[in-house]
């Protein structure tokens, strides 16, 4: 096993098979000790004396109590950290290929960064054999992930290989798509379950490019997406509900049911209050309350032209009733909260609750729904 | 952190001009024209709004401008894409070219129990088989029907009444599928049929190889057997028994109904709707009168009879679209296939409304005697004595030259809505049918002059009478968005 930093597979099973115990790191959380594990990880000092000797352990700190059988992790000891890069309770786990970008979004939740960061690929191609082969999605973002060229190509080859059950969700501004080439070989991949999300704020080039502040944007995206559909690459379009993209909602809609009818999915999305979002909140924000009339026109267009449609980052108490069934609890569970208004609401079942981020500003619609229209 | 820039960062429309991409205009009424590009997306617009962007002056902060922009009628400095959008769209709306003759129909027999006047086509029920189809013939039919390329085949039977030629269906049933073990198509058979002559047996093979049955019914019982006289005058009755019989054995979605609109129709479309609605029908299609009657023997311009049809059509409409106004949905089928024109980047199979014409190429008739017929409407021409639709024998002729062959060519290519006078500055062109058939019967010519051609008038009707009113009304354009994707 590599010293330094290790990349580790967790497990808590003290009967491992005896050939894989080397490979692994067992957390330790009481009980007898068993033998033969590369790593020990304990959650308390007091374990330090029952490990192996000449085996190397570290204590896990409160802020780990998370982790458990399964699990992906870098160990840093000469920093005394760990990173988790892959948990196995949770249903969507992604990777951030890069933190480069060639858009400045106006929203951006993960502001781009121009540093090089080629060690993040290696990191991930040696993560994904070592992920539960039964996980059922995984996702790739960015910064924008198709910056890293062929690099790009072998990780989305290597989830098709390691996890051959595993869809594969990747978040891409397009725009590299558009000269056709890296389209290609994403297509030449054949990856059994791969989408495409690529973002698209209006129908025209202008006001596109200014939420994503590049200018030729718009066009090299939608190329991009031509590109991909042509070399039968699955893509969803995603649309952030803000100040900037209601405007021209509904002929946005109007404009994906008429141009880009063949693409598989389209999420119309709240905006997450993080990074840039937050810094440029005033520009951006509208309260979702004011646009349920663009949204249900928007949703009811790209519906009946049979495009599967869904609503993300939404509550169900703002959402106007006719397209409440549209509504996906997109928030991940552990990230899900709930805001003080919403105490005594018989929704939050089917509600998607808030990020967390959401405390700053959210509507002012948000309200108990305390009996089921009949 | 690094600055953002504002949005005039990225306007450059205001200062370069605009280039407009092909568009056309006609008047849509007094005030309003219609405006599409290439593709056949449409803007209404006023006159002023016309000459200003014909005329490159409408400036880049107008409301319109962005719809045009929108909707790929120009393209300026901001962006290009639209020219790859487009084309992308405009080979959508041809696609289903290449994959050439969908829709083959079988005449199985000429006969039938039925004496309907507005028939060019049926012969008196007696035991003579002389017009009945043969093997040999249904054999060198299906010939063809696989040497077409199109990976979708419909099979359809018509007769006279097909039925009283079942075992000729049965057989070619047989034949179609043994053929299709190795030809891999995406294959189908509907059985057109008056019902009235429909046994168990009948359905439980329809039941078996998922055979669609498509029927006749005009209207109530009064319009429906005055139109179509049989022995007992019972057709009605007959044709409700067996759409009831045909739903239980096939399941609801598998029996289809036509109407005939004929002079006794056109005072009555509320009582028509209403008994397709009656027998929890989902629509009903208005159809245009033939004509394949008193046109064709007159050779005139049955204006006339084109209002009166007109009037019937959009009375049935404004009657239709109240009732789903109210909650209950239902379609016309004639308006819902211009709408997906209009209103979606794909295209209708309907032969009436194709261009280049659907003739041959869409759909094709085989007759009971091996005379192979570029449509339907061909075939009853043929029946009046004019055979300029023949395109051959399927004993004589192999796919080559019927598909090939001048009288399947040159009704095409002169045909074609896209270049020929009249049609080629039509704004609405991008949504009509070149017709041909339809042109020679009443003109002489595969052409016709436009002006006076009733299937033109009636389609610019239709056209601005669907255009007003999703115009007028934000609710009727979300029906007409619905029925644009169902068919």
């Amino acid at each position: 096993m590599e010293s330094g930093s290790p990349l580790l597979r967790l497990t808590t099973n003290r009967a491992r098979p005896t050939p894989l115990r080397a490979l692994e790191a067992f957390v330790y959380e009481g009980g007898e000790m068993p033998d033969g594990f590369g790593w020990y990880l304990l959650r308390s000092p007091d374990a330090m004396t029952r490990v192996p000797v000449g085996v190397p352990a570290a204590m896990l700190p409160a802020e780990f109590d998370h982790l458990a059988d399964g699990d992906v992790v870098r160990l840093e000891p000469s920093r005394g950290g760990l990173r988790t890069l892959f948990r196995k309770a949770v249903p969507y786990n992604h990777f951030l290929l890069t933190e480069r970008c060639n858009n400045y979004c106006l929203m951006c939740s993960q502001p781009p960064r121009a540093v090089e960061d080629g060690w993040i690929v290696d990191e991930i191609l040696e993560a994904l054999p070592l992920i539960d082969r039964q996980a059922t999605e995984i996702g790739f973002t960015g910064g924008e992930p198709t910056l890293l060229g062929d690099r790009f190509i072998e990780l989305v080859k290597a989830a098709n290989s390691h996890l051959p059950a595993t869809a594969l969700h990747i978040l891409s501004n397009g725009r590299t798509f558009a000269a056709g080439t890296l389209a290609r070989d994403l297509g030449a991949v054949r990856h059994h379950d791969l989408m495409m999300g690529i973002p698209v704020y209006a129908d025209l080039a202008h006001l596109h490019d200014h939420v994503v502040q590049a200018n030729g944007a718009f066009d090299e995206t939608i190329r991009g997406i031509l590109a991909l559909k042509a070399h039968g690459v699955r893509v969803e379009v995603r649309v952030v509900l803000q100040q900037q993209t209601i405007a021209r909602l509904i002929p946005l809609a109007q404009f994906l049911a008429r141009n880009l009818l063949f693409i598989d999915h389209v999420a119309l999305m709240g905006l997450e209050l993080t990074g840039f979002a937050r810094a440029n909140l005033e520009q951006i924000w509208i309260d979702p309350a004011d646009y349920q009339a663009e949204l249900a026109e928007a949703v009811g267009i790209l519906d009946r032209a049979g495009l599967r449609t869904s609503i993300y980052n939404s509550q169900t108490c703002v959402l106007a009733p006719s397209i409440r069934r549209f509504a996906r609890r997109s928030i991940s569970d552990w990230k899900q909260e709930y805001m003080p208004d919403c105490t005594g609401c018989l929704a939050k079942n089917e509600c998607g609750g808030f990020f967390s981020s959401a405390k700053i500003r959210y509507s002012r619609a948000i309200s108990p729904i305390t009996e089921y229209a009949t | 952190m690094a600055k953002f820039r504002d949005v005039a960062a990225f306007d450059d429309s205001a200062s370069s001009g605009y280039t407009m991409l092909p568009w056309r205009f006609t008047s849509l009424d007094d005030e309003r024209y219609v405006a599409t590009n290439m593709a056949g997306e449409y803007l209404a617009m006023s006159r002023e709004e016309i000459f200003d962007f014909a005329s490159g002056r409408l400036p880049a902060n107008d409301d319109l401008y962005t719809d045009l922009k929108s909707r790929h009628f120009l393209i300026d400095a901001d962006t290009d894409v639209a020219v790859d959008l487009l084309a992308l769209k405009v080979r959508t709306k041809l696609a289903p070219l290449a994959n050439f003759t969908g829709l083959h129909i079988f005449v199985t027999t000429l006969r039938c129990e039925h004496s309907c006047p507005y028939c060019q086509v049926s012969r008196a029920n007696d035991d003579k088989r002389e017009f009945d189809m043969t093997e040999e013939t249904a054999m060198r039919a299906l010939d063809l029907v696989f040497a077409s390329p199109s990976p979708a085949i419909k099979i359809e039977f018509q007769g006279g009444e097909s039925l009283l030629n079942m075992p000729m269906i049965r057989f070619i049933v047989a034949e179609a599928l043994r053929r299709n073990a190795t030809a891999q198509r995406n294959l189908a058979f509907v059985i057109a049929t008056n019902l009235a002559v429909l046994d168990e047996e009948t359905l439980a093979f329809a039941r078996e190889h998922g055979i669609l049955m498509s029927t006749s019914l005009d209207g109530p019982a009064d319009l429906h057997n005055r139109n179509r006289p049989r022995p007992g005058k019972n057709s009605h009755e007959k044709a409700i028994d067996g759409i009831k019989r045909a739903r239980t054995a096939l399941g609801h979605y598998n029996v289809g109904a036509l109407m005939t609109t004929t002079a006794a129709s056109l005072s009555r479309p509320r009582e028509i709707i209403d008994e397709y609605i009656r027998l929890d029908f989902g629509g009903i299609f208005l159809r245009p009168l033939s004509p394949y009657g008193f046109a064709i023997k007159t050779k005139t311009y049955a204006a006339y009879d084109q209002r009166k049809w007109l009037n019937f059509y959009f009375e049935g409409l404004d009657y239709i679209i109240d009732l789903n106004l109210a909650g209950h949905e239902f379609i016309e089928h004639y308006a819902a296939m211009v709408l997906k024109k209009m209103l979606t980047p794909l295209q209708t199979s309907y032969v009436d409304l194709m261009s280049p014409a659907g003739i041959g190429i869409g759909a094709i008739v085989y007759n009971y005697d091996g005379t192979v017929y570029a449509s339907d409407e061909s075939r009853m021409l043929a029946e009046m004595g004019d055979t300029t639709f023949a395109l051959g024998n399927v004993h004589d002729n192999n796919f080559a030259e019927i598909m090939l062959g001048e009288a399947l060519l040159n009704p095409l290519e002169q045909s074609f809505a896209g270049s020929v006078p009249g049609c080629s500055w039509c704004a609405f062109e991008p949504w009509c049918g070149a017709e041909p058939v339809f042109h020679h019967a009443t003109q002489g010519d595969f052409v016709g002059k436009k002006p006076l051609s009733s299937f033109c008038t009636r389609n610019m009707s239709v056209f601005r009478g669907l255009i007003s009113r999703m115009e007028a009304d934000p609710e009727v354009r979300r029906i007409f968005e619905r029925w644009a994707n169902i068919v």
